[in-house]
């Protein structure tokens, strides 16, 4: 790694959690819009991915967005600064695919951990700058720990449905290398997001405690799902209840919905999360669904009317955008959601909340 | 009892290696696939929660937890439930954990081994989220008293909850059932510890429950189960009472308490509560006296045969069940005055329950589609009796359906007219290519109630749109029905509506046919229906006034400056191995049938999933399976029998771009054109991308560059195929032999283009991608079809038919309305550029229109009709 150094004073987790708390106690928290969309519109070539440090690269590289951290790492600022000048008091990593098992696809595991710690530095270098132009609204680095390519609890072999192609130890391994990178690189919170299979996610989950104790730091955690389809189920065919169940002993700070969906088809999963979730619960859909072209089209005006109807019924307290959303989408929803009231926690009773496929709410 | 179990949670025990003789047999013989079974049939009769525990000397218990579980995360009906994770070894428990996606309950961990490591499980159990049983176990051993129980559990609670900070909700505390009547004198209150022991903890310790294995309880009674279901019953009577929530026991095990002969509750009671010293000796006195009493015989399949005949025709129609129908509906008729009334009374009633059942979502699409035979079948036994005595069937109203001129795709068309049929409405089917003309005479002579279009290609829509106008010229008073693929409300409001005012309704699905058709002929509900649709078509025709532009469009000229522009100077167009024209008549359906992509298949039937993972979908799965295994053995049959040929012709050619056309030429020479094909361009802004055209994916002249075409059919045979079903009333198999025709044709397209890529053209010789990469196109090149969004105009495929002499090669024709017949075709053209890819024309602007007309020798208005659902403008 070039910089070995620690940059930033150790985060201290629990002043960002309390703080984080009382803001969404007055107020609905933005959190930043989509990254691989911004990226794509730079139509960025074979070559603009490799820069000068990759040009001999044995593999293509286009698409890894991830590796754009170290090549181009203007824009990605950029894209952070567009998001923060949009109103974002979150801004997550450039990380998504950055865990050693997604960068194998490159060949380029070994390169996990700089590029968790550069995104993760770089990010919170813009969000310095704005937090010291306006203290009184301080903005947040979420590192962003994504699904992988991999399912843990999913064949992808139909005739032989007992394979896996990634076990939970390694999973584990995985994330643990990459929170402890996104640590270091001054990460304020863990973003385990677009969950598909809850077993990864619960593997990530695993992994971040084992990264704190190890790091002798503990960030709040957000955690957000993914219904795929209009069948209310993620991937690996669990409904939102059931999902929540699986993943509440985690104790993150938020639990949410993004991506897959446009706000119309989620609004449904989002008004059931809201009702089951003891703490804030966030949402952070796509513009829509994808046209034939694969671009999504929800423009700003559009889809924040049902992101400020969701405040109004008070379902969020956390909201943002997955693919398709721009700072545009950003901007539109802090404005219009500044003066809604924030969701207020539910007071739920105490059960034994298990799940399968399905919640099952003892007594 | 049934009060008290309604809070009490039953863990399934069958699939557990000590406990159940059999489920261990097939793991030891790894027929993992019938233990499955065993899983799936504790779900089913109830468990809330399935044990499993692998814990057995011949077994890699761990390698068998983990291979059973990875199993069950891909069978939803039983991985719908928690899963008790069940072992002694701690390793096992958590190689189990590591793959259980949902929240999971680990049996169990108990003090046993001492405090150490009872802390450092439980901790390990909090970071995997996992509830847990423990036992009323600690370094002295196993709590049989009351008193020994509460203290242990005590400790153990405050162990984990005020140290550990685990949840006290997720604490299962299992205090140990013991066999009571043994003999021995101080096993006799061991159930009244339980019960006493259960009540302290429940009172004392927040949040946690109490569980325990019921069958130990009876173990001195094995080999008489009616008393040990007795038993069973009378302690969890009084457990449950006392606050026991949770037991693993076998739900079809258990007596009915209030079921139980008095004289022998009586004394199991005595024994339970520990009344008196000679509790245990009355019950071994007794109990020989109940060992015989037979168990509820399980039901035997046939049994509905002893039914009353209503009720069978009842069953046979709700489960689709054509064996028995002749016999019964003959037993009915001649119980009945009239034939008719057997109709008008057992077989409707049984249709109003298969109605019920859909309408409420309880049945699927292809089970009404089987119901319907059954329904046919008795109909068609009745009717020569029926005619004998000249009578008419009161139908609830008849309607006349019809695919519109130029058009032959009628799968939605029968699908409804089946639905209609099953809620007692007479459909009059014209079959497909009809004209307006005849569909409004046979309205007139049969005297209908309504009239139903359909169609799939987009010139029908105009179609549609004339029959409505005629049906006011004619001066029609019957409500007009629109369906099928390319219709929508919005064109049904906007086009269609404005035409007639007697009612013009869009029905989006079969499904909703019924509710609109019901409506529409009930005098008193018509006219709130009818102007409520038009109040909302109203709205509609707003919301599309209003509705901008999504992108600004731009002139002709503008879309061609930033056409996509490829580099020719670098790149040589790939020559094909084999120029010129070859066929394929006899591709077998073997062959194709890899290339199926079935997840359409299943769309047609009103089933949304994609494939494979719809099979095993928790709502439609089964119905799914069902339908993939009947289109499996129509595939088989076909292929068997050869009653089915499909057939193909492909063409590569020498071809160049010239402006937005591609000249395809003679040979080499490139001096004789064939024709041209013209293609239409994206008019809208694209500051992002390029404004696509096809032809832009075809060199220049100079550079030299090839074309193709392709058309296939899944075979001339099927509309006799179908035709064939009709005539044994047989819908189900009419409907799936084109639905199965259709998949076949798209398969057969998808494996030519493999063909081409890698023989004919050789392009891609190496390309070695799975049908799955084949469907997600992941190949260069693409396989545009006129009339669809990158090229849509529909007259394009006679250029197709001239070029590769389509009709007389291998028999496929074209409608009036340039519809393909049989009906499942493709055609289309071949481009090899690897930056090529699919697009949508979209909307397109006047200019455009005018030089396209121009282009391709039509008049304006004749290019404005064939392009009216592109145009960006109004006519």
């Amino acid at each position: 790694m070039p910089n070995n150094s620690v940059p930033f004073e150790p985060v201290d987790g629990q002043a960002v959690s309390d703080a984080l708390q009382k803001t969404m106690q007055n107020r609905i928290v933005i959190l930043d819009g989509a990254m691989g969309t911004m990226i794509q519109k730079h139509k960025f070539e074979e070559e603009d991915y490799r820069g000068e440090r990759f040009k001999d690269w044995h593999v293509l590289i286009k698409g890894n967005n991830d590796l754009l951290s170290l090549t181009q790492p203007e824009v990605i600022r950029q894209i952070h600064r567009e998001y923060l000048e949009a109103g974002a008091d979150i801004i997550e990593t450039n990380t998504f695919n950055a865990t050693t098992i997604s960068m194998e696809d490159y060949d380029m595991a070994s390169l996990s951990r700089e590029i968790n710690f550069e995104s993760a530095k770089l990010a919170r270098e813009v969000c310095d700058e704005f937090t010291a132009k306006d203290p009184s609204k301080p903005r947040y680095v979420g590192g962003v720990l994504g699904p992988t390519s991999k399912t843990c609890s999913i064949s992808p072999d139909v005739n032989d449905p007992g394979y896996r192609n990634v076990t939970f130890d390694a999973l584990v391994e995985a994330y643990i290398e990459s929170t402890l990178a996104l640590i270091e690189g001054g990460a304020h919170l863990i973003l385990i997001e677009t969950i598909f299979d809850t077993l990864n996610a619960k593997a990530a989950a695993y992994g971040v405690e084992e990264a704190f104790e190890q790091a002798g730091i503990r960030l709040p955690v957000m955690i957000s799902g993914t219904i795929t389809d209009a069948s209310g189920r993620t991937l690996s065919g669990q409904t939102t209840e059931a999902f929540y169940n699986s993943i509440r002993h985690i104790k993150p700070i938020s639990i949410g919905l993004n991506c897959a969906l446009g706000p119309d088809l989620l609004r449904p999963y989002v008004e059931e999360l809201s009702r089951v979730c003891e703490t804030f619960t966030s949402v952070h859909p796509n513009a829509g669904l994808p046209n034939e072209f694969g671009e999504y089209d929800l423009e700003a005006d559009e889809m924040s009317v049902e992101i400020v109807d969701w405040g109004k019924e008070g379902f969020i307290n956390i909201v943002g955008g997955c693919c398709g959303t721009t700072p545009e989408h950003i901007k539109a929803f802090a404005d219009k959601l500044a003066e809604v009231k924030p969701r207020p926690l539910p007071d739920l009773e105490v059960r034994m909340r298990l799940s399968g496929l399905e919640a099952c709410n003892l007594n | 009892m049934t009060q008290s179990t309604a809070i009490f949670t039953n863990v399934g025990e069958r699939t557990n290696v000590t406990g159940s003789a059999r489920f261990k047999r097939l793991i030891l013989e790894e027929d993992y696939e019938t233990a499955l079974e065993v899983a799936r049939e504790q779900v089913e009769g109830g468990a809330q929660v399935i044990d499993i525990n692998m814990d057995e000397a011949m077994l890699d218990s761990k390698m068998a937890m983990v291979k059973f579980l990875n199993l069950i995360a891909s069978e939803p009906e039983i991985s719908k439930v928690p899963i008790m994770v069940d072992s002694s070894k701690w390793d096992v428990i958590v190689a189990g954990l590591k793959c259980i996606q949902g929240k999971a309950i680990v049996n169990s961990i108990s003090l046993k081994e001492g405090r150490e490591p009872f802390v450092k499980q439980a901790k390990v159990l909090k970071r995997f989220g996992a509830a847990v049983v423990v036992m009323a176990f600690d370094e002295v051993g196993q709590a049989e008293t009351a008193d020994r129980k509460y203290e242990i559990c005590e400790r153990s609670y405050k162990i984990l909850v005020d140290e550990l900070g685990f949840p006290p909700e997720d604490i299962i505390f299992d205090p140990n059932i013991f066999a009571v009547a043994t003999g021995i004198e101080e096993h006799d209150n061991y159930a009244v510890e339980f019960i006493e022991g259960t009540r302290r903890i429940k009172q004392n310790l927040p949040h946690c429950k109490v569980s325990g294995g019921v069958s130990n309880v009876s173990f001195s009674f094995r080999g008489n189960n009616p008393v040990r279901e007795a038993i069973h019953s009378v302690f969890l009577y009084h457990a449950i009472k006392a606050g026991m929530d949770m037991g693993i026991v076998n739900a079809s095990q258990l007596a009915v308490y209030d079921d139980i002969p008095l004289e022998l509750r009586n004394a199991v009671e005595d024994v339970i509560l520990n009344t008196d010293s000679g509790a245990g000796e009355r019950l071994v006195e007794i109990a020989p006296k109940y060992s015989g009493m037979a168990q509820a015989e399980k039901k035997e399949d046939l049994e509905w045969r002893t039914w009353p005949v209503t009720k069978r025709l009842e069953h046979a129609l709700v489960k689709g069940i054509t064996e028995y129908i002749e016999e019964d509906t003959e037993e009915c008729r001649v119980s009945f005055d009239k034939p008719i009334q057997v109709i008008e009374g057992p077989l409707m009633d049984g249709m109003n329950v298969v109605g019920d059942l859909f309408g409420a979502g309880k049945m699927f699409l292809p089970q009404v589609v089987k119901s319907a035979r059954v329904m046919k079948r008795a109909v068609a036994y009745l009717d020569p009796f029926i005619e004998a005595e000249k009578e008419e069937g009161a139908s609830n109203g008849k309607i006349i359906m019809a695919t519109v001129k130029g058009d032959v795709h009628d799968i939605g068309k029968n699908i409804v007219g089946v639905v209609l049929q099953c809620n007692n409405y007479e459909v009059v089917d014209l079959g497909v290519m009809v004209p307006a003309e005849k569909i409004l005479q046979t309205a007139i002579d049969e005297n209908a109630d309504a009239i139903g279009l359909s169609g799939l290609i987009t010139p029908s829509l105009d179609e549609m749109v004339h029959v409505a106008k005629e049906m006011t010229r004619r001066g029609f008073e019957i409500p007009l029905l629109i369906g099928g693929a390319t219709t929508s409300k919005a064109h049904t409001a906007v086009k269609i509506e404005p035409q007639y005012d007697k009612g013009v309704i869009y029905v989006n699905n079969a499904s909703r046919a019924v509710g609109v058709v019901s409506s529409l002929l009930s005098a008193t509900q018509k006219p709130v229906f009818l102007e409520k649709t038009a109040n909302e078509y109203v709205k509609v025709r707003e919301q599309q006034a209003r509705k901008k532009p999504r992108s600004k469009p731009v002139t002709l000229a503008r879309a061609r400056d930033n056409a996509a522009k490829l580099d020719w100077d670098n790149y040589t167009p790939p020559k094909p191995k084999k120029l010129g024209i070859t066929e394929f008549k006899d591709v077998s359906i073997q062959t194709l049938r890899k290339y199926i992509d079935w997840t359409p298949y299943f769309m047609t039937w009103s089933l949304a999933g994609k494939y494979p993972r719809i099979l095993e979908d928790e709502i439609v799965g089964e119905e799914a399976k069902k339908l993939f295994a009947d289109a499996n053995a129509m595939l088989d049959e076909l292929e068997r029998s050869g009653s089915l040929q499909p057939l193909g012709v492909i063409g590569l050619f020498p071809a160049n771009r010239v402006e937005d056309d591609i000249e395809i030429y003679k040979d080499e020479s490139r001096s004789e054109v064939l024709l041209r094909s013209c293609q239409l361009r994206q008019q809208t802004e694209k500051p992002d991308f390029p404004n696509y055209c096809l032809a832009d994916y075809i060199a220049p002249k100079g550079v030299e560059d090839y074309f193709g075409a392709f058309a296939v059919t899944g075979g001339l045979e099927e509309d006799d195929l179908a035709d064939a079903f009709d005539a044994q009333q047989d819908d189900y198999n009419k409907i799936m032999v084109k639905a199965v025709a259709d998949r076949l044709a798209e398969a057969f397209a998808e494996y030519l283009h493999e063909q081409v890529r890698k023989e004919y053209w050789g392009f891609a010789a190496d390309e070695a991608l799975s049908n799955e990469e084949l469907i997600r196109e992941n190949y260069q090149g693409i396989r545009p079809a006129p009339g669809y969004p990158a090229c849509p105009e529909h007259t394009e495929k006679r250029k197709i038919w001239e070029l590769l002499d389509v009709e007389s090669r291998i028999g496929m024709k074209l409608t009036s309305s340039y519809a393909m017949w049989p009906g499942a075709a493709v055609s289309g053209w071949y481009f090899s550029h690897p930056d090529s890819k699919y697009f949508a024309v979209a909307t397109i602007q006047k200019d455009q229109v005018e030089d396209y007309a121009t282009r391709s020798n039509m008049s304006l208005e004749e290019a404005e009709r064939w392009l009216s659902p592109n145009l960006g403008y109004d006519v």
